[in-house]
């Protein structure tokens, strides 16, 4: 397998139905041994099914796969692990208790004879691929103390002690700050020269560019097109997961922020599990202002959105919307005062997912006198649900089916539609573009700029720094639960926020006054592995 | 996409059917088994409901308790509840009607049926309300309290007919008789003037429409009111629900306790219908097969009635196999234990099936 062109993969024309809806439609794909072939499409455009397909986690209905030259049947995932082919999924599969080595080695333990555990070649292993590939693991730490990043570079090395030579990565970057995507690129740029063959799906554009020898497109189960990364511009490759031209600029006026809408003080907070993940939190948000707060999650974000919600009860500060005091209120009291709320669970929260669209259309505002007087207004829930749709360009064939039946995108795009229509003097969007579309992406932020220019408040909480750097006006930077940075738009840089981000002073050029605020504790290290 | 809503529906009706059908070729193999014939042993059993009005009027008489505990049951199911208390309800519901029913007998009978019925309705509320409130303040799960309410409600109740109230001079455990004025009448005149034979000894009455009424109401409170929209909502996400300004916990009490009233209910039909007293142990488990009804009737109120029906034929002909074969009774209750089986797991079977030939 030393021939540059040499096909390593060949699957096609799979096809995969579920029910009605077709996931795959005669997909092809071929990957080259040795290359970084990246898959990109939008949300439901069959990437994630075309790859249970190869690793064996679904059946497609037609179609061949064909690997080095001879074709195979693919029927579960050990069977792939055999063929070579490595799976490193979203969400991590990692027991926090064991350490890296033991991690690494679960399921296959290296056993001496009478079948007596050896701990030791274990930890080997991980010097070894460590040293080798540069993944910066250390063999006893415990998998629960490892940062996002060092948990993904785990998953990635136990794919490759298992003997993977096709590694199939499912939107590794979607959960890290820019250092560690860079980190992440290093390892794969590493890995190819060895010799592996990598699949990456990925929504972000450059992240393609930068990274990819080849992409296929994927469009509505299709593949929409297959080119080499070298000669390809981000725009084209937008217009061809979208099918039509993307408009990348988004109008952000200049705005003279108006009267402060909302003040939190010293907000305090715990999580499920009473571990304090607030710790003292103080901003304020002004009328016409985007206030954006960058943080890898699990910093307080989901917190700091529940409590000011009323979601989840603070354990001492105040948050006051214009001069009303809304702590302690109930979530329907907070929405009643004009606080409106795209949450960043849109199936746990934002959506009743076996609900019609109508239905879904009032969830929050179900007690408004509009929409009912004990008895629902079906009426006018009908007609409010078929003006959002209309209004927002929400892609669905009625009001009448199940929000669960809508496309991501489409889905996010009900809920911004109901939350933005309220016209409220402050909403708190938390992730609005996660898992979406870029169509969609590009829709819902101009709905968030648009409601700037109302002169609304907007509290934007995302782990997506290009989307808090492109819409925002001042940004914050959460970590541990406090604020350990805050700049006006202008003047923060990813390389300064990632740094805040992964709660290390910047280093370098101290241009900006944003560390200043409470980085005593907040520089402690993390629990990374080096 | 409204083809599909068509296509959805028919699933509905289809997969408790094809369980049915299924249900009864598992008896067929258990009669044969037995050496009879099961075309006869079936003909048997479905004259015994199907085949005459007196008949089927007894069919409906034994559904109507099982369309109250099976939309009691189906109520709670959708606001994400496990009702397993509907025997406890039921009982404690019968025993306050009852107790209203000879203690305010001096009352005029428009003012004294109505309160009777309020007792039932109450007492099943009561009974209801109580896992309802454990679960919606500690989190105790409703399936434990439900079922050791059960008990209490059953001991409770034996309790009250055997040392306080019990009928003077007789040996059987039962209550004084409710005054006259608060029975309600049998459905036999009606029926006659509607030109339907059914027999005056035929105990069907009045509570068949009141369970009726009741369907349409559990209906209408689910999925026309605000009330109901909070309730499915809950029962479908409680993450959702608080999301959406509904107080969880408020909707969980409200919709035990109004599950609890619809078993509760039962006692209109069993005190103010047909035994016109309190008898110790009445029920055989009619809270219970209200579960197997709610679940054959896919939790919806129209569902529940037609299910409630077929339960209720399948009773009365297990009567008629008793009597008429060599097949004892039991073999009915098999077949009803059966057919809930069958619709638990072959309806997931018939659906994927289903739903790869639709597409």
């Amino acid at each position: 397998m030393g021939d540059e062109n040499e096909l390593l993969l060949n699957m096609t024309g799979i096809t995969k139905r579920f029910g009605p809806v077709v996931a795959n439609d005669r997909a092809d794909l071929s990957v080259r041994t040795g290359e970084v072939h990246a898959i990109v499409g939008e949300n439901g455009a069959g990437k994630s099914t075309l790859m249970r397909v190869l690793y064996g986690l679904i059946r497609p209905d037609e179609g061949t796969i064909e690997l080095r030259g001879r074709p195979v049947r693919i029927t579960n995932p050990g069977m792939a692990t055999r063929l070579g082919i490595g799976m490193v999924h979203q969400h991590f599969m990692l027991i926090d208790r064991l350490t890296v080595a033991e991690n690494l080695v679960l399921g296959m333990e290296p056993r001496g004879r009478l079948g007596v555990l050896r701990p030791g070649r274990a930890e080997r292993a991980v010097r070894e691929l460590s040293t080798d590939l540069g993944f910066e693991l250390e063999p006893d730490t415990p998998a629960g103390d490892l940062s996002v990043g060092a948990r993904q570079r785990l998953e990635i090395m136990k794919v490759i002690y298992r003997g993977a030579d096709l590694i199939v990565l499912d939107e590794p970057t979607a959960v890290l700050t820019p250092q560690e995507s860079a980190e992440l690129f290093r390892i794969m740029r590493r890995l190819r020269e060895r010799g592996k063959t990598i699949i990456f799906i990925t929504h972000k554009l450059s992240e393609v560019m930068e990274l990819s020898d080849r992409v296929t497109v994927m469009r509505g189960g299709q593949v929409a097109g297959v080119m080499e990364t070298a000669g390809l511009t981000p725009s084209r490759l937008a217009e061809m997961m979208v099918g039509r031209p993307v408009l990348e600029q988004l109008d952000k006026p200049p705005l003279e922020p108006g009267p402060v809408v909302l003040t939190v003080r010293d907000l305090a907070a715990a999580d499920d599990s009473g571990a304090p993940r607030l710790r003292g939190i103080s901003f304020q948000v002004r009328a016409g202002e985007i206030f954006g707060i960058a943080g890898v999650e699990g910093n307080g974000q989901r917190e700091l959105v529940e409590v000011i919600n009323g979601l989840r009860p603070a354990a001492s500060g105040d948050i006051i919307l214009e001069d009303r005091n809304l702590s302690g209120q109930s979530p329907r009291r907070i929405r009643d005062r004009s606080v409106a709320h795209i949450p960043e669970d849109r199936h746990g929260r934002g959506l009743l997912l076996d609900f019609t669209l109508w239905e879904n259309a009032v969830l929050g505002l179900q007690h408004r006198r509009r929409f009912s007087r004990g008895w629902l207004r079906i009426g006018a829930m009908r007609g409010h649900a078929g003006r959002l749709v209309e209004a927002f360009d929400i892609r669905t064939p009625s009001i009448d089916i199940r929000a669960r039946q809508l496309s991501g995108g489409n889905q996010q795009k009900l809920i911004v539609a109901r939350e933005v229509e309220q016209d409220p003097r402050l909403l708190i969007a938390a992730q609005p573009t996660r898992g979406v579309d870029v169509g969609s992406v590009e829709f819902i932020h101009r709905q968030l700029l648009d409601l700037r220019a109302r002169g609304k408040a907007i509290l934007l909480v995302s782990a997506d720094l290009e989307e808090i750097l492109t819409l925002s006006d001042t940004v914050a930077v959460i970590f541990r639960g406090r604020i350990v940075g805050r700049f006006p738009a202008e003047e923060a840089d990813e390389r300064t926020l990632g740094l805040l981000m992964m709660g290390r002073e910047e280093n370098g050029d101290g241009s900006s006054d944003g560390a200043g605020r409470g980085n005593g504790a907040g520089s402690a290290a993390t629990g990374e592995g080096s | 996409m409204k083809r599909r809503g068509g296509q959805y529906l028919i699933l509905q009706i289809l997969s408790p059917a094809a369980a049915f059908l299924l249900a009864l070729g598992v008896g067929a193999v258990i009669i044969l088994a037995l050496k009879e014939n099961p075309v006869h042993i079936y003909t048997v059993m479905f004259r015994g409901g199907l085949g005459s009005v007196d008949g089927f009027g007894y069919a409906l008489f034994s559904a109507t308790p099982l369309i109250l505990t099976g939309l009691a049951v189906a109520f709670a199911f959708r606001a994400g509840l496990f009702n397993i208390g509907g025997e406890g309800q039921l009982y404690i519901g019968a025993f306050l009607c009852a107790w209203a029913g000879f203690t305010l007998a001096g009352l005029p009978p428009l003012l004294l049926i109505p309160l009777c019925m309020l007792a039932a309705a109450l007492g099943g509320a009561l009974w209801g309300l109580v896992p309802g409130l454990l679960k919606a303040r500690f989190g105790v799960h409703e399936v434990i309290n439900t079922i050791m309410l059960n008990f209490v409600a059953m001991l409770a109740t034996n309790f009250l007919v055997n040392r306080m109230f019990k009928e003077p001079d007789q040996m059987i455990p039962q209550t004084r008789e409710i005054a006259t004025t608060a029975w309600i009448p049998r459905l036999a005149p009606l029926a006659r003037r509607l030109g339907i034979g059914l027999p005056d000894s035929n105990p069907l009455n009045y509570a068949l429409l009141l369970s009726l009424i009741v369907a349409a109401a559990a209906y209408l409170i689910l999925f026309r009111t605000r009330l109901g929209y909070e309730i499915r909502a809950v029962g479908q996400s409680p993450g959702a629900a608080r999301y959406g300004g509904i107080r969880v916990g408020l909707i969980l009490v409200l919709s035990m306790a109004i599950s609890g009233s619809m078993a509760g209910l039962v006692g209109v039909n069993e005190v103010m219908g047909y035994r016109h007293r309190f008898l110790d142990g009445f029920s055989t488990g009619l809270g219970f097969t209200g579960i197997a009804v709610a679940l054959l009737g896919r939790n919806h109120p129209l569902g529940v009635v037609l299910a409630a029906v077929l339960f209720g034929i399948l009773n009365t002909g297990a009567l008629e196999v008793d009597i008429f074969t060599d097949i004892p009774r039991e073999l009915v209750m098999v077949l009803q234990a059966v057919i809930i089986i069958c619709v638990v797991a072959g309806d997931m079977v018939f659906r994927r099936w289903a739903g790869r030939r639709m597409k």
